[in-house]
């Protein structure tokens, strides 16, 4: 099952190796829904979004998908628990406001939880602010510090601790290498926090000890 | 045998008047209403747009919005105005009647050739006025299916309408849900809010408070509340526009003088243009079916037939939604909107939720807003692709 666009950015083709076939996905931060329409017409998902940008909401619109106008830090507290197969937050948790309280929102809503994200603890970044003292500037993140909606950037290692923080299982860890290249890796291992990129975090919340699940908060 | 109509009957709508088409209902297919009662002889006038296709799978029913009527792409025939949505529907429009087949009627109760307060009760011989039943958005709709039934259309593929004509949508959607390919309530709620209750009961106490509304029956002494209709009508105006529109359009300019005149006439812009919206309304419009309109909207709160839990009234629901909102919307804010957007997510439906940034408040949905117009064209073209219209 490897039918995948060839238009589709390299880090989305590996989040979309993650979706099950058939099962109902919620990308939040859905852009220009590229991600969502493959998903909908290549793996039958029953795909929604949300998207914080009007024009990009009616590219979506316009190819068949269902996407909210909505912002990840206000908009997900009205969704319900447990409705999505798999939620997706792709190279967004970085924008957010609140990532916890975002991160919590994405736990409760679907059942496994895809986050992608710049990993701020690539060796160019170290040496960049080591050597010219300056808040780094690259690829993946080129704005300057007081223009970047990337106001909570963190490393791989950091997301590693906040997942545990909020009750998560890691079920599996992609890293972006700066050649579009994806490979799985060993979540604790210290090298793609050297290395990569960007990170995708495959995960899921982390279920009671009777087996049952975390009570979600009743938000109809 | 028909006798000559008693001269006190003077309908706003004159028989020779062309209403389109008007379908009559004779008392074998009585309208059940939510007020317990039932209306038997009544019409209800439409107006039709484009072709129905082969299969019957391209028809559009547009609903239209409190002090609108059937005439929404082709010239009024009271005012000789364009029809009220010609920037939406039309030939090459985002609602494009060269492939779409769209249907818009007079709701009941209004006053455009549907059956309302100003039409003959067969009962008594004399015009209705306050002996008209009270009708919800849920009636509107109930006797919008039985016309559908008639034209044999079983299935929509979709719904539109902004403000009341969005209640309806959603009536739709709730009431008729395998009925529904799509739906797009634009600029509305699921439910009136106290300050919309509290905006239409001003302009009713108005209409009531002119002596010439005798009591709701002024067509039996030949008169009018044009006065209490016009200052309705300017009040509900104010709610349409936002404050950023009318602070562009007019600010404080004064109209025909240099300087405040010192007294009470119209010394501001803002005062001519709400007399001249009160005066031209009363000539279209009757004063009655202002009335029984905006307190069917009041009524309108979809979640109480529900259990009042909104999400229940869409349960497996089929139906693709595309809510359309404005920012600057203050009658019914995006917040509203976004409420039933919400509710639908919560019931597992396709929703879709674009909220367009303008400072045109509620009136935003009959001017030009390329946006919604966008919107509008991709959402319909998705859905007829879905439901395999060619």
């Amino acid at each position: 099952m490897n039918n995948v666009l060839p238009n589709l950015r390299p880090d989305l083709q590996a989040i979309a190796q993650m979706i099950a076939p058939g099962s109902r996905v919620l990308d939040v931060g859905c852009g220009d829904g590229a991600l969502l329409e493959h998903l909908a017409r290549n793996r039958q998902v029953d795909a929604r979004g949300i998207e914080l940008s009007q024009q990009n909401v009616n590219m979506c619109v316009a190819r068949g998908l269902s996407v909210l106008q909505g912002d990840a830090d206000t908009d997900l507290a009205a969704y319900p628990s447990q409705v999505f197969d798999t939620v997706i937050l792709s190279q967004t948790i970085q924008a957010t406001r609140a990532p916890r309280i975002v991160l919590d929102h994405l736990l409760r809503i679907g059942r496994h939880v895809v986050i992608s994200f710049p990993n701020f603890g690539h060796w160019r970044i170290r040496l960049s602010l080591l050597f010219k003292g300056r808040m780094p500037q690259t690829r993946f993140l080129d704005q300057h510090w007081h223009t970047t909606p990337n106001i909570h950037l963190c490393t791989i290692a950091d997301f590693m601790s906040l997942a545990a923080e909020a009750d998560a299982e890691v079920e599996k860890v992609v890293a972006l290498s700066e050649e579009g290249r994806t490979r799985t890796v060993k979540p604790d291992a210290w090298g793609p926090n050297l290395f990569a990129e960007g990170a995708i975090f495959l995960i899921r919340a982390r279920r009671t000890t009777q087996g049952g699940q975390k009570a979600p908060p009743h938000v109809l | 045998m028909t006798a000559a109509p008693p001269h006190f009957l003077r309908p706003l709508v004159a028989p020779d008047v062309n209403v389109g088409h008007a379908m009559h209902f004779g008392p074998d297919r009585p309208l059940v209403l939510d007020a317990g009662r039932k209306l038997t002889n009544f019409s209800i006038a439409y107006m039709t747009y484009g072709q129905l296709n082969a299969a019957r799978s391209n028809a559009i029913l547009i609903c239209h919005a409190l002090t609108g009527d059937q005439f929404v792409a082709s010239q009024h025939p009271l005012t000789g105005k364009p029809g009220w949505w010609e920037t939406m529907v039309g030939p090459g429009k985002a609602i494009d009647t060269d492939r779409y087949f769209v249907i818009c009627t007079n709701v009941i109760g209004g006053c455009m050739g549907s059956t309302g307060p100003a039409d003959t009760n067969p009962e008594t011989g004399k015009p209705y006025g306050l002996d008209f039943p009270v009708v919800t958005i849920r009636d509107m709709v109930r006797a919008q299916a039985m016309l559908l039934d008639e034209l044999g259309i079983e299935k929509l593929l979709c719904a539109v309408g902004g403000s009341m004509g969005g209640m309806q949508v959603l009536q739709w959607a709730a009431s008729y849900p395998d009925r529904v390919v799509s739906a797009v309530p634009i600029a509305t709620g699921s439910r009136h809010s106290a300050q919309n209750i509290a905006f239409h009961e001003v302009g009713r106490q108005a209409i009531m408070a002119d002596p010439d509304w005798m009591g709701g029956a002024y067509q039996l002494e030949n008169r009018k509340p044009a006065k209490g209709l016009a200052v309705a009508r300017m009040a509900a105006h104010i709610t349409y526009l936002s404050e950023a529109a009318l602070q562009r359009k007019f600010g404080r300019q004064l109209q025909d003088r240099d300087a405040v005149s010192f007294g009470f006439g119209p010394d501001f812009q803002i005062e001519s243009y709400l007399h001249h919206q009160g005066m031209t309304f009363v000539d279209r419009f009757d004063a009655n079916s202002y009335l029984y309109i905006t307190r069917a909207m009041d009524y309108f709160e979809l979640a109480a037939d529900y259990g009042g839990v909104l999400a229940e009234a869409f349960r497996d629901c089929k139906t693709r939604f595309c809510i359309i909102s404005f920012s600057s919307d203050w009658l019914f804010p995006p917040s509203e909107n976004k409420r039933v957007a919400h509710a639908l997510n919560a019931a597992a439906a396709n929703v879709s939720f674009v909220e367009i940034d303008t400072d045109r408040g509620h009136d935003a949905f009959l001017l030009d807003e390329p946006e919604m117009f966008a919107t509008m064209r991709g959402f319909l073209a998705a859905a007829a692709e879905s439901c395999g219209m060619t």
